[in-house]
């Protein structure tokens, strides 16, 4: 029984991570059709933002108060770095799909090249609370900290996401943008705001999956947004691209698949599991749980 | 009711194309240049700056065998980019099951090399066979994350050694004991040589005669607007998995040829970051061109490959850290000249030279 919650929950931290890449990546899609290969790039951002801040800015920290400051300075660096990317490359290309997927490619390959320059190709050991290093007895499992750091973290972001579509006017504009862009833009309203805003919601997202995630791991390292990446465009596939919510059910399903999977069957079976679960939903369902078809 | 006789439309000069000066051998330079590519490794010219040793020497020789390799294998990634509009994020998949496959049973089962480069270029066309009917039922970006997502499944099946087979991370080295003579050991790097600029050779001629039959013509229809294919009566589902087939039959058996010329296959070619870089040689090049890919291709490896004795060069290392370390790293170089190509010169290389003739002419003061 032990065995069963401490796979669920460390699942669930695996979900968690998935979703706050995803909901950004689901939601710049859904709104802009862009398929952001840069996502990795704003969570290695986020992840060595918070790093670096732990160890040398003033007043931040690896413990307490100190690591919050950290965390908010990462994914202040990862925000800014994605409002950038949108202003200054995305924007000039909108409406022309394949050559947005071709500068996001570019500027991952570039940007991961660039943090590895900077920081060196190895892991580095990542700063964090002592607390999380320990474990929380549930229902007689033993659950690290790192994972429910994680799962909280997720639920809160979302939340506030869904607060944020749902009651406020930018929510509102992208929601509809979502659902039919031109006759927004018909309606006098200016959607490329919209667009700036909703990168600015994803790359904080990630930059928090990075900072949380180099946590969870213990280490940080250029190429990790890149392999959490693809899992995340299976999670966006099958949750339907542009709805959050199924993004939310659909990384729990990955998260949970890949873990018991990865338990109980070989190593690296899970996730195998995973992608032919993708199969398996885009020849019942080609537009995911829930969402629009996911056209060009 | 009277009828005009119109006098026929005036072609103004300037529309009309102009025959160059070299119209006449312009036909005949790719014979011209497959002449002197195979003749090149009898030069003993060497090239400071360009290759490290002379041009026939082993190691020259083996960074020129791969250059071509990928210039065929972009060649065939362009039949799916540049000439049907599919932007398949999986090709090294297919790629690394040439690899991967003729190791395998050379090494493992101890097969033949020509029974092992048979089965696994049959293999490697079934396999894409079956994932391209799965993938091709979405579209646009939905096909290329389903596409990743399979490549991935390759990459985690390489990387865990399931059975023992593959070596995991440390790869598996080629066992050369069965391998005919003349493809073994460094005195032959020569015959590997050609054997690339065969697979080149016979990738741009196939992807060349698929491109100006019928079916490339229905191909670049569903690259400009698959309705209207649709329309036509023409089914685009079994043009594209024609397509994709055979862009991954092509890419296997540029893998049976890679394998042989690196001596072992290595974990790093069946990541996504291989299909990354067959994209940006192809967007270099110039998509949907004859020679763009081509090009693309072999640029690309040679810069990758010298980009690297160039980052730990004196003159970089002097430059200060903020410019030196991101010099260093090829990729950045690269995925920087990419981003300034899409920018820039959305045709490629190819597209320089009409560019550069505009130019030229318009500077050029009027007769």
């Amino acid at each position: 029984m032990g065995t069963v919650i401490l796979l669920a929950l460390t699942g669930l931290g695996l979900a968690a991570l998935y979703f706050l890449v995803a909901s950004g990546l689901s939601l710049v899609f859904g709104l802009a059709d862009v398929l952001n290969f840069a996502h990795g790039l704003f969570l290695g951002v986020g992840a060595y933002g918070t790093w670096w801040a732990a160890g040398n800015l003033p007043g931040a920290g690896p413990d307490g108060f100190g690591f919050v400051v950290a965390v908010a300075f990462g994914v202040a660096a990862g925000t800014l770095v994605a409002v950038l990317v949108e202003l200054v490359l995305i924007r000039p290309l909108y409406s022309r799909t394949i050559e947005q997927v071709l500068v996001t490619v570019g500027l991952s390959l570039a940007g991961v090249a660039l943090l590895q320059a900077t920081w060196g190709a190895d892991a580095r050991p990542f700063p964090r609370p002592d607390w999380t290093r320990q474990v929380t007895g549930i229902l007689g499992a033993q659950v690290p900290n790192g994972g429910l750091l994680l799962i909280i973290a997720a639920v809160l972001v979302l939340g506030a996401i869904l607060a944020f579509l749902r009651w406020t006017r930018y929510g509102l504009v992208i929601r509809a943008g979502v659902e039919n862009r031109e006759m927004v833009t018909a309606l006098g309203i200016d959607v490329r705001k919209a667009f700036t805003l909703v990168f600015a919601i994803g790359g904080a997202a990630a930059a928090l999956a990075g900072a949380l995630g180099g946590v969870y791991f213990g280490t940080v390292s250029p190429g990790q947004g890149g392999s959490l990446l693809i899992f995340a465009f299976i999670v966006v596939v099958i949750g339907g691209m542009g709805s959050v919510v199924g993004s939310a059910y659909a990384a729990v399903v990955v998260g949970l698949v890949q873990q018991f999977v990865n338990y109980y069957g070989t190593s690296g079976l899970g996730d195998i599991c995973v992608v032919g679960l993708l199969a398996v939903v885009l020849l019942l369902r080609p537009q995911g749980i829930a969402g629009k078809v996911a056209t060009a | 009711m009277t009828v005009i006789d119109a006098p026929p439309a005036q072609v103004p000069d300037e529309l009309t194309p102009q025959r160059g000066r070299w119209h006449r051998v312009r036909p005949f330079l790719p014979l011209v240049a497959l002449v002197v590519l195979a003749i090149l490794p009898y030069s003993t010219i060497s090239l400071p700056g360009i290759f490290e040793g002379p041009v026939n020497s082993p190691g020259t020789l083996q960074l020129l065998a791969i250059c071509l390799i990928f210039g065929g294998l972009a060649a065939g990634y362009d039949l799916l980019f540049g000439r049907t509009g599919m932007l398949s994020f999986g090709h090294a998949l297919y790629f690394a099951a040439g690899v991967y496959g003729t190791d395998i049973l050379v090494t493992r089962a101890g097969l033949p090399l020509w029974q092992a480069a048979l089965l696994t270029v049959t293999g490697g066309t079934i396999l894409a066979a079956l994932l391209g009917a799965v993938a091709l039922r979405t579209v646009g970006i939905a096909f290329a994350m389903v596409t990743l997502a399979f490549a991935q499944v390759g990459a985690i099946l390489v990387a865990r050694d399931f059975g023992g087979l593959t070596g995991g991370e440390e790869g598996l080295p080629l066992d050369v004991s069965g391998l005919p003579a003349g493809l073994v050991g460094v005195t032959n790097t020569v015959n590997l040589y050609w054997l690339a600029l065969a697979y080149l050779t016979l990738v741009v001629f196939v992807v060349h005669r698929v491109s100006g039959s019928p079916t490339g013509r229905v191909l670049a229809g569903l690259r400009d607007d698959e309705r209207r294919i649709g329309v036509l009566g023409l089914d685009p589902y079994r043009y594209k998995l024609v397509a994709f087939t055979l862009a991954g039959g092509l890419a296997s058996a540029g893998g049976v040829v890679y394998v042989l010329i690196v001596g072992g296959a290595s974990p790093h070619i069946t990541s996504s970051e291989l299909t990354l870089s067959l994209l940006v040689m192809v967007v270099l090049g110039g998509p949907g061109t004859r020679w763009g890919p081509v090009l693309g291709g072999v640029l690309y490896m040679y810069l990758d490959h010298r980009l690297t004795a160039f980052g730990t060069s004196d003159a970089v290392d002097n430059l200060p850290a903020v410019l030196s370390r991101p010099l260093s790293q090829p990729l950045f170089v690269l995925g920087t000249v990419f981003i300034l190509a899409v920018y820039f010169f959305p045709g490629g290389l190819t597209s320089l030279a009409p560019r550069l003739s505009h130019l030229t002419r318009s500077l050029r003061p009027p007769r």
